[in-house]
């Protein structure tokens, strides 16, 4: 038992050309206040692109960079600044850092927040002046504490250097920077729910279109971007397209540097500043130590809860969007999970979906009474009580609620670890069907 | 609703520090709705959970009906509409620390305080309640006791732990 910290995030032998997001961290693991981060060069990318980049060259080189969200989805984000209207009239705009880290087995956003909350201010800034906003709100969830804490000490330090405020770097460029803390509901985190969230409403997704880029908080052009997504920006717009091009793996079609982890029972769960390209098995052996003594790998999820299970010998697969893609699901978070061979998958799905029932914004049907039906059934499943036709019936909700069948992707992510644990590993779910003579009989669920 | 209740809904005042603390929010979104969960936030801090008199008072200062307050309040699962103990314990619930036993910390802390998940002691010592994975995943399974938040908890750790809690 231990008093919770961050680990150190691989702290051998990084630099500021290989390691852009993760150099800074001190070895204590304490905050880096502005003193240090402006020591070591520290807001002069804020500088360079609020006195000498106008607002579109901003958003050419993150676009010519490839950066794409970092948040699970990748969206291209300079694409996504691209379609912030050209109307100039239209001239109050928001900046929004989603925050709101609740995917399960994912603690990247908190380790930036928390040792690097200049790195995050910095790249919120530049991106708030790419984009034209006045004013940024951070949407924190709120069990950060230490994080909300940090950040508005961080925002404080920032607002005295006169880094934000008013005619920053003498520019011209107003930007003002707010941390907003939400009170639980991990659907908080999809982009238009967080909208609705922070204008004070239920966290219900909204319809697109029309995008937030057009129609965001308040009925104005807004942007939601991830916490690890603005802070690769600041040294895109140091260091240049060129070198943040060099930083992946050859045969990688995304670029730079990913906060990868692994964690279950591995010898070393941890958090890594990685390039993209890199084979997951490397992350689970080198980095991770591969598996605990007395413990076997029996599958594993490259990046949430909304990722699908693969098996090991999918470990030679390269952890990009499309070398995820190659072995059948996505890369998501990028943050893996091992399962070791003490795990029923039933069980494990029966955990994970009583999550994604329980977290249902409730909206949309297939959404709301499909995760409740998939958890009733792995429970009864799980107690050997299981009938003919719930595999069936599960491989249906499957496709039901599957993409574009709901409102929003909760519920296809919800499912997609469902449909590859299903795929290879059927023979548990056929042992959870009750047979008349041998019931099978495991330890019962707690009740929730 | 009791007739009792309907008394205190009568009675229920806002404190000044409530108030003025939630005028203070109004200054950070364009628009009062916004400061709606940061108010009913600030009311569960000073009295532990949010009382029904609080949800038409609130509306009232952000201009706003009582019932988008209540939607609000009754959406969000970190506002607790019912009183709850003096310190909660927030359990992980994701794969992570499944993986790690966290329902056997469950099965600890139930035990000792015989309390399920959602429930309250009699003693109004702690309210015990699942959370969404808490970013602690190298050191699962995790769970918070109020605003500290501890790693690799053991079954045979739950009892040290609530100790420092009184």
């Amino acid at each position: 038992m231990t008093l919770a910290s961050i680990s150190p995030a691989n702290r051998a032998e990084r630099s500021a050309e290989t390691h852009p997001l993760t150099w800074r961290l001190r070895e204590d693991g304490e905050p880096v206040w502005l003193e240090q981060y402006r020591k070591q060069n520290g807001f002069s990318a804020a500088e360079k692109a609020l006195k000498q980049m106008a607002a579109e060259d901003i958003v050419q080189t993150v676009k010519n960079s490839g950066l794409k969200g970092r948040g699970g989805a990748g969206f291209p984000t300079g694409v996504k600044w691209g379609l912030m209207p050209v109307d100039e009239s239209m001239n109050i705009r928001y900046l929004l850092c989603n925050a709101d880290e609740m995917e399960p087995n994912t603690w990247k956003d908190r380790l930036l927040m928390e040792q690097l909350p200049h790195l995050l201010i910095e790249g919120m800034l530049i991106s708030a002046r790419a984009l034209k906003a006045y004013r940024g709100y951070i949407f924190l969830r709120g069990e950060y504490v230490d994080a909300a804490r940090i950040l508005n000490r961080a925002i404080d330090e920032a607002k005295a250097a006169g880094l934000l405020g008013k005619n920053i770097f003498g520019s011209g460029f107003d930007f003002e920077l707010i941390v907003h803390t939400g009170a639980g509901r991990y659907i908080c985190g999809e982009e238009t729910a967080l909208i609705n969230s922070l204008e004070g409403r239920r966290a219900n997704p909204r319809a697109k279109p029309p995008f937030p880029a057009a129609v965001g908080v308040w009925g104005k052009p807004t942007c939601v971007n991830n916490v690890e997504t603005l802070c690769n920006v600041p040294a895109i717009i140091n260091d240049g397209v060129e070198w943040y091009k060099t930083l992946a793996r050859p045969g990688s079609e995304d670029q730079g540097t990913k906060l990868m982890g692994f964690s279950g029972k591995v010898n070393k769960p941890g958090l890594w500043e990685l390039p993209f390209g890199i084979s997951a098995r490397e992350l689970f052996e080198d980095c991770a130590g591969g598996m605990r003594e007395g413990y076997t790998l029996k599958c594993w999820q490259p990046g949430g809860a909304g990722t699908g299970f693969l098996l090991p010998e999918h470990l030679d697969a390269a952890m990009y969007a499309g070398g995820i893609a190659k072995v059948g699901t996505r890369m998501g978070t990028g943050l893996a999970l091992a399962v070791d061979d003490s795990i029923s998958m039933v069980a494990l799905l029966r955990n994970m979906e009583e999550f994604f029932a329980r977290e249902s914004c409730g909206w949309c049907t297939p959404c709301r009474d499909g995760l409740p039906w998939s958890v009733q059934v792995l429970r009864a499943l799980e107690h050997g009580e299981g009938q003919a036709g719930d595999i069936e019936t599960l491989e249906k909700l499957v496709t039901d609620l599957g993409p574009g069948r709901t409102f929003c992707a909760h519920a296809p992510g919800a499912v997609e670890p469902i449909g590859s644990a299903i795929k290879y590993f059927r023979h548990e779910f056929e042992a959870g069907i009750a047979q008349p003579d041998a019931v099978q009989q495991l330890e019962p669920a707690l009740p929730l | 609703m009791s007739a009792n209740t309907l008394i205190q809904t009568d009675r229920f005042a806002l404190s000044d520090s409530e108030r003025t603390a939630i005028e203070h929010e109004l200054h950070h979104y364009e628009d009062a709705r916004a400061a709606s969960i940061e108010a009913l936030k600030i009311v569960q801090k000073a009295r532990g959970w949010v009382p029904d008199g609080a949800i038409p008072a609130i509306g009232e200062i952000l201009g706003i009906p009582a019932s988008d307050v209540e939607g609000v309040a009754t959406f969000y699962s970190q506002i607790f509409r019912q009183p709850v103990g003096r310190h909660i314990i927030r359990v992980c619930d994701s794969m992570t620390c499944y993986i790690g036993g966290h329902e056997s910390v469950i099965q600890s802390i139930s035990l000792q305080l015989g309390i399920g998940l959602g429930q309250t002691t009699a003693d109004d010592r702690f309210t015990l309640l699942p959370v969404c994975c808490l970013g602690n995943c190298d050191k699962a399974p995790a769970l918070m006791i109020d605003d500290d938040t501890f790693g690799d908890v053991q079954p045979d750790d739950v009892s040290q732990l609530l100790e420092a809690y009184s």
